[in-house]
């Protein structure tokens, strides 16, 4: 009971953040340089064109007309048209953002997969050679750019070794066939067709870009990991947990992880937002059909609704993802559940 | 007679440190007996904390014992095989108890861990042993406390949680370093009865290691007082304050009984512990002591025996 009421609470403290972000989104839009009447109606169009396209837009009405407007066309899921793509930018999002997602989700899980475990080495054996690669990782992870690592990456394995397939996109659209669309994400849909073919390659082009994103992430997770559990394995409980003879393991997995897991989750959201930043690059380097490539040409044509649309879209995620955060850190942690 | 338990012979313990050797403990003897209180007294840094974790094979990976065995039921202790004993045959409880309780797990399974690994019990059985446990220790309601977090429980119900802890798998020897610090007078004699309702239940022996020397007087069979790794004086509680021989603890005790039975608190000794780094004279009482003779810097300090179970580390005891 209590538990239902911290997340119902947590979830209503989404709410106004959300509400925050369509402001601010609406905001920016009529902040953003240049007149979006004049660039509709095209280089061609003479005042009285313009004026109508003005209208059109509902531009010339006044401001909180406008906001009440851009409110009910949101919540018809309208977010207007793409100038660029001619399609409904929502469409456009929707069938992009699965390759985005899928690319960020398997950066974070080859970051935490590697993090987490060196991490964790590098605290239960400090001042050995994991302690120092650890280190060295960390510091190499977080100096470098990640397209600069993604252009190293290509250089060295598809270019030099020529282990990797080329850096463009999810698929090879010769060689490939494209499964039938059921989820978006290509990973998922090539097996739900049982073509095992397809979902090798479309696995091997996540390869590289993955490990351009994940290295970027690794850092943070395994600095946080590090440090939090030289925290927690020289707490009391754990010596507690060592003086009544506990085994080593769950010394180290029941008492000492699962109390750092604690500030590690609290940084994956902060990670995970850097990743979604840090993916509009790496996309552009890898050709992949994401929506950081698709808000970057859409930037680059001016194109008003689709920066509007990706800007919100990243805002909703950004806090869905920090409210998974909050839940997760509830459901493992007591103190915060009884927390009022 | 009763049967000696644990027997600690000459040990001596250094702390390899990058500003030197720290020479915590030198020659400490001392033995406990079943069914036996110890207390073991001295001001902070006298090296209690050190003895206790060296019994328990939970020293600091600096710690090089130097010389020394301690002995457990006649047999050396061996740290490989302490890891089984730990929890089982020898306890141990800390000081601050809401810090030395997991925060984010049950303690009722921070109970079944502790009985999952040293007995076949388990589902069930293990559960009502938890709470059996709980009940020990005269918990009220041990089924709900069972269902508690360490937050929602004060200090004392979380020392005695502790306690359930270290004895739930009925232990021979229970180490107390200090555990009643921090808690209210009246949550700390609640405590210190318990132990000794315990102990006196069982045959189990329990070392006791407090600056409150009132409390040590209260609550123990016989007493230790250290001194800068050094045991200075053993000797029956009855004989403290006014058999007293060694003139440390003769002024440590001097004050009792008065408000400041607290070590801590207590001023009455001129200087400090000597550093424990580089070259000690044989007494490290030396240059605290009015009583020092030239001969006192000479050779290995003798143990002095006043009677059977009084023994003395001074070359001229009163
Ligand atoms: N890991 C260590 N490295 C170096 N020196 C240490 C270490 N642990 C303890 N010492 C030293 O050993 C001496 C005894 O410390 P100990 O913790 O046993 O004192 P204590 O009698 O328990 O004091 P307190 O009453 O404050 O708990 C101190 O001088 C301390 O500095
Ligand atoms: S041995 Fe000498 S210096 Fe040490 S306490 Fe006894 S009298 Fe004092
Ligand atoms: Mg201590």
């Amino acid at each position: 009971m209590n538990t239902l009421i911290t997340i119902l609470r947590r979830v209503l403290v989404a709410v106004p953040t959300i509400i925050g972000v369509v402001i601010v989104t609406f905001i920016l839009q009529r902040a953003l340089p240049g007149d979006p009447a004049v660039f509709y109606a095209g280089p061609s169009a003479n005042p009285e064109v313009v004026a109508r396209v003005r209208e059109q837009l509902g531009l010339d009405q006044p401001v909180f007309m406008q906001f009440l407007d851009f409110i009910r066309r949101l919540t018809h899921g309208d977010l207007g048209l793409s100038i660029s793509s001619g399609h409904p930018v929502l469409d456009d999002l929707l069938s992009r953002a699965p390759a985005s997602i899928e690319l960020t989700l398997a950066a974070l899980l080859f970051a935490i997969v590697v993090g987490l475990p060196l991490g964790m080495l590098a605290a239960l054996k400090p001042g050995t050679l994991v302690d120092h690669a650890c280190r060295v990782i960390v510091t190499v992870g977080a100096a470098f750019p990640t397209f600069f690592v993604a252009l190293i990456l290509i250089f060295v394995f598809y270019y030099q070794l020529g282990i990797a397939p080329e850096p463009l996109g999810q698929l090879n659209e010769i060689y490939d066939t494209i499964p039938t669309t059921v989820t978006g994400f290509l990973l998922i849909d090539t097996l739900l067709a049982g073509d095992t073919a397809t979902f090798q390659s479309v696995a091997m082009k996540l390869v590289l870009p993955m490990i351009s994103l994940g290295l970027f992430a690794l850092a943070p997770i395994a600095r946080i990991t590090r440090a939090a559990m030289l925290e927690t394995l020289s707490s009391d409980y754990c010596r507690t947990a060592r003086a009544m003879g506990l085994s080593y393991s769950r010394m180290v997995f029941s008492y000492a992880l699962r109390n750092a897991m604690l500030p590690i989750i609290s940084i994956l959201g902060m990670v995970f937002s850097f990743l979604l930043g840090g993916s509009v690059l790496v996309e552009q380097v890898f050709a992949w059909p994401g929506i950081g490539a698709y808000a970057v040409s859409a930037v680059m044509a001016s194109d008003y609704a689709a920066v509007q649309g990706f800007v919100l879209l990243m805002a909703v995620l950004y806090v869905l993802l920090n409210l998974v955060v909050d839940l997760v850190i509830t459901a493992i942690d007591p103190r915060v559940r009884y927390e009022h | 007679m009763t049967k000696q338990l644990l027997s600690v012979q000459d040990l001596s313990i250094d702390f390899l440190t990058r500003r030197g050797r720290v020479q915590a403990l030198e020659d400490v003897s001392f033995t406990v007996s079943e069914g036996e209180i110890l207390g073991i007294v001295g001001e902070s840094g006298s090296g209690k904390s050190v003895l206790s974790y060296s019994i328990m094979g939970l020293s600091d990976k600096a710690a090089n014992i130097r010389s020394g065995s301690i002995d457990f039921r006649g047999v050396p202790l061996k740290p490989e095989k302490m890891a089984d004993l730990r929890g089982r045959e020898i306890s141990m409880v800390f000081q601050s108890p809401r810090t030395a309780l997991n925060p984010i797990r049950k303690v009722g399974h921070q109970i079944e861990d502790v009985l999952r690994r040293h007995t076949p019990l388990r589902g069930k059985v293990l559960k009502s042993a938890a709470i059996e446990a709980l009940a020990r220790v005269r918990i009220p309601d041990p089924e709900r406390r069972y269902e508690a977090y360490p937050f929602e429980m004060s200090g004392g119900m979380c020392q005695r949680v502790m306690i359930a802890m270290a004895l739930a798998c009925k232990p021979a020897l229970l180490i107390c370093d200090e555990p009643t610090t921090g808690l209210d007078v009246t949550t700390q004699a609640v405590i210190m009865d318990l132990v000794r309702d315990l102990v006196a239940e069982t045959k189990m022996a329990a070392i006791l290691i407090t600056h409150d020397l009132a409390l040590a007087g209260e609550y123990c069979d016989r007493i230790a007082v250290m001194h800068a790794g050094h045991i200075v004086e053993v000797a029956q509680s009855r004989s403290f304050p006014n058999e007293l021989k060694h003139p440390y603890t003769e002024r440590l005790f001097a004050a009792l009984p008065s408000a400041a039975a607290n070590l801590s608190e207590l001023a009455i000794i001129p200087g400090s512990l000597p550093d424990l780094r580089g070259a000690l004279p044989p007494c490290r009482y030396i240059a605290r002591c009015e009583r020092a003779k030239e001969d006192c810097s000479l050779g290995p300090l003798p143990w002095t025996k006043i009677d059977s179970d009084h023994l003395v580390r001074c070359r001229y005891p009163k």
